[in-house]
């Protein structure tokens, strides 16, 4: 009985499609680590470029109402004023933002009255950050990012305790951390990167995304994994590859289906939903793109490396 | 009838309700053109307005961080503090000011669409100041009640008041007027009961100096009101209702002559009165520093109109895009998974107006990103479906079969999420809770949407008929 259904299943709507994933596992990790090493180099060359939220400061967007002066008679009108280094960026046809070190409101509004003398102009937002809340952000941020390293790896670890053999379930977990440290390495290289070049800052609503990004690359892996659990316990101990290699077979269209409708609303954020949310879906999409490669090229191989690794120990 | 249709009616007027509650226009435009045409008189349907953050509505929002070295009980000494300013910041007239005591020693003051803050900064950052008035004679109230008389005349024919001479005097108060008891006088303020009626009384205690003025003062105020006031204002809503101006004020009568700096408030008032009063009267005299902010944000009311446009318009192409995408792949399951969406999205916004949820830039980016993690689970459930026809099961099993065996892994995963929203909670910033709130909120409703409403839409458009359509699937 079980068998026809078996053949059925074969023949039924182009259901033969089997690709062997673990075959090729030296070149995934080839690959990955070519890539982790880029962004780990780019983060020690590049550094970080942190938005004022964590360093402390002023941030100021306007809208000159009729020209936009140069960035020179800007920072030359605001001398006066001991602002350290001030930046200027201009925003669409005549926005500026303008960073400078902290100000207290009256400084503030003397600031605006002399840009105002200099052309007319419209305070579109301030800011002011001062020092302690950002050191303090940035200790939550590495905190928060750690207890959910942790507290998903455990989780795994957890969910999949029925699984023992051939792989113990906390492998499960493990496979997934490095996961985990794939595809949140990756867009941070590229922050790197796009922070030298473009001078994009990391900012609250990347550290948003890159969390969200843990969250939600791990779902691919659950599916996977939760697909060969089922697997071994249905279809009893083969070899140990091949049932790796059938779920992913059996999982990856769905695997992008999940993945692509993710993406699909945060590309529409991207190129519709303006500045602040801009590159809050751009950290999203490059994350969890990574996430979905990282599923089924880097976590699903490695059980298969590990299972191979423990029996030639043994 | 069978169990299902009734489920599924359910599920319709549930979702007619949320949608009609998320977005009532159409509905009252109806009721609106239904009324002229055969003079009826149906009400709206219910009218509440989302609750906007400061990022999408302008305003201002300050972190002030509060001095506490010098007080022994820093966490009433932060609730006097909140009460302080919060009685400051009514006074700026702005809808719905927030002020919130952020851990230990931290206070958070929301101020939507605030024209000048400068203005409000410095309001806010002045020390609390107590101030004991007596009632002014006579003699004395006459002058200032001509010159305020004299002052409104002017104002009326629109004469220039500065050109009045002694105008300033038309500010004071005609009735009663400081002396030189202040807050700095005072040592402390406590709640008591009265060892005989059990009603609530308040002790003050004075320092040596205090009271040595506090014994002149009531000497020549006997059987006479002492008013008691903070930052120029009664020091609790006399009138009961529920702001404190100019019309309220609270004046005890001086007994008899007090030495020795004790002295007991008595009355009738709750123990609720009482602990305000109290609280006050500390506020005064221990007055606790915030000084300027260690953060501000102000969003003017342009940029914040213009983000919340762009972001909805981003919400609905990618909406429409999940939209097609699951018709596409999925097609009939795809197309009942789409409606489960629009009911999801119908659910979510009825939420936020419910709850209230304050929505902000992030929280829409989170309610944006939950709309396309909302047909994952669906998208679990039906390749599971299609696996188990090609094993040959018949529609209804398969469909059964593709719900129990996605579950795990659906399971697992918005738990792992869900565990991720948790953790961003411990950030005190406005921007990252919005977004955490709105995503497990999102995270909690898809997987009633996309598991219960799916699989109604399922078992009542796909039956067996279905069987000769497997295309369809």
């Amino acid at each position: 009985m079980c068998e026809r259904h078996y053949n059925n299943y074969n023949n039924y709507n182009n259901y033969n499609m089997h690709f062997s994933f673990t075959k090729y596992s030296k070149l995934y990790y080839a690959f990955s680590g070519i890539l982790i090493a880029g962004a780990i180099v780019s983060l020690v060359v590049f550094g970080l470029k942190f938005g004022i939220e964590f360093t402390g400061g002023s941030n100021m967007e306007v809208d000159f109402t009729q020209n936009r002066p140069a960035n020179e008679d800007i920072s030359k009108a605001l001398t006066s004023f001991d602002l350290g280094e001030i930046i200027i960026q201009p925003t669409s046809e005549k926005g500026a933002v303008l960073k400078f070190k902290g100000v207290d409101e009256a400084t503030h509004q003397q600031i605006l009255s002399k840009l105002n003398e200099l052309s007319p102009v419209q305070e579109k937002a301030f800011q002011y950050i001062g020092p302690s809340i950002g050191q303090e952000l940035k200790n939550k941020t590495e905190i928060a990012i750690g207890l959910a390293l942790i507290s998903i790896t455990l989780y795994i670890a957890f969910a999949f305790r029925k699984v023992s053999r051939p792989v113990a379930s906390w492998k499960y977990g493990l496979a997934s951390l490095v996961a985990l440290f794939h595809d949140i390495l990756i867009p941070l290289g590229v922050f790197s990167i796009l922070g030298k070049f473009y001078s994009v800052e990391i900012t609250i609503p990347i550290v948003a995304a890159l969390l969200t990004i843990l969250g939600f690359s791990i779902h691919d892996t659950i599916v996977i994994f939760d697909r060969i659990r089922e697997n071994i316990l249905r279809k009893g101990m083969g070899e140990f590859s091949q049932t790796v290699d059938l779920s992913l077979n059996q999982t990856i269209g769905r695997s992008i289906s999940t993945v692509a409708t993710v993406l699909l609303v945060m590309f529409s954020l991207f190129m519709f939903g303006g500045e602040t949310l801009k590159y809050f879906s751009l950290a999203l999409i490059v994350g969890i793109t990574c996430g979905a490669y990282s599923s089924i090229f880097i976590a699903s191989p490695l059980l298969v490396s590990w299972s191979r690794w423990g029996k030639s120990k043994s | 009838m069978s169990q299902k249709y009734i489920i599924f009616i359910g599920v319709l007027i549930l979702a007619l309700l949320a949608g009609n509650f998320a977005y009532p226009d159409y509905l009252n435009k109806g009721i609106d053109a239904l009324n002229g045409k055969f003079h009826w008189t149906l009400p709206h349907f219910w009218q509440k307005p989302y609750s906007l953050g400061l990022d999408l509505q302008g305003g201002v929002n300050l972190i002030y961080q509060a001095d506490l070295s010098t007080v022994q009980d820093k966490s009433t000494s932060m609730a006097g503090l909140r009460d302080v300013i919060e009685r400051r910041v009514n006074l700026f007239g702005v809808s719905e000011p927030v002020v919130q005591i952020q851990g230990q020693d931290r206070l958070v003051v929301q101020l939507p669409g605030v024209k000048d803050v400068k203005q409000a900064i410095d309001t806010i950052g002045q020390t609390p100041y107590l101030e004991f008035d007596e009632v002014r004679t006579e003699a004395e109230s006459k002058p200032i009640l001509d010159k305020i008389k004299e002052v409104q005349e002017a104002q009326q024919k629109n004469q220039d008041i500065s050109k009045i001479k002694d105008w300033q005097l038309a500010l004071q108060n005609p009735y009663i007027k400081p002396t030189e008891l202040t807050g700095k006088y005072l040592s402390k303020a406590t709640v008591n009961f009265d060892q005989t009626t059990f009603k609530p009384q308040i002790d003050l205690q004075f320092n040596s100096e205090g009271a040595k003025l506090f014994e002149n003062i009531t000497a020549r105020n006997i059987k006479k009101p002492l008013a008691i006031l903070l930052d120029g204002a009664s020091i609790i809503d006399t009138t009961g209702d529920g702001v404190i101006d100019g019309s309220d004020l609270y004046a005890p009568i001086v007994q008899d002559k007090i030495t020795g700096g004790k002295a007991v408030l008595t009355g009738d008032m709750s123990t609720k009165t009482a602990n305000d009063i109290a609280r006050r009267l500390n506020s005064g005299a221990l007055p606790v520093k915030i000084g300027s902010p260690i953060s501000q944000e102000t969003v003017g009311p342009t940029l914040g109109a213009v983000s919340l446009q762009k972001s909805l318009w981003a919400g609905i192409y990618g909406l429409l895009a999940v939209v097609i995408f699951m018709i596409v792949f999925y097609r009939l399951p795809g197309f009942l998974a789409s409606l489960a969406l629009i009911v999801y999205v119908a659910l979510n916004l009825a939420l936020f107006k419910l709850v209230p949820v304050t929505l902000t830039l992030a929280g829409i980016g989170g309610f944006i990103l939950s709309i396309g993690m909302a047909v994952d689970a669906n998208i679990l459930i039906f390749a599971r479906m299609k696996e188990e026809i090609r094993q040959g099961k018949n529609l209804s099993l398969a469909i059964s079969e593709g719900f129990k065996r996605a579950w795990p892994s659906i399971r697992d995963s918005n738990i792992n999420s869900l565990i991720v929203c948790a953790i961003l909670f411990i950030f005190t910033t406005s921007f990252i809770k919005g977004f955490a709130l709105t995503l497990s909120l999102g995270i909690i409703v898809s997987l009633f949407s996309a598991i219960f409403i799916t699989r109604i839409l399922l078992l009542v458009f796909i039956g067996q008929r279905m069987e000769k359509f497997k295309w369809l699937l």
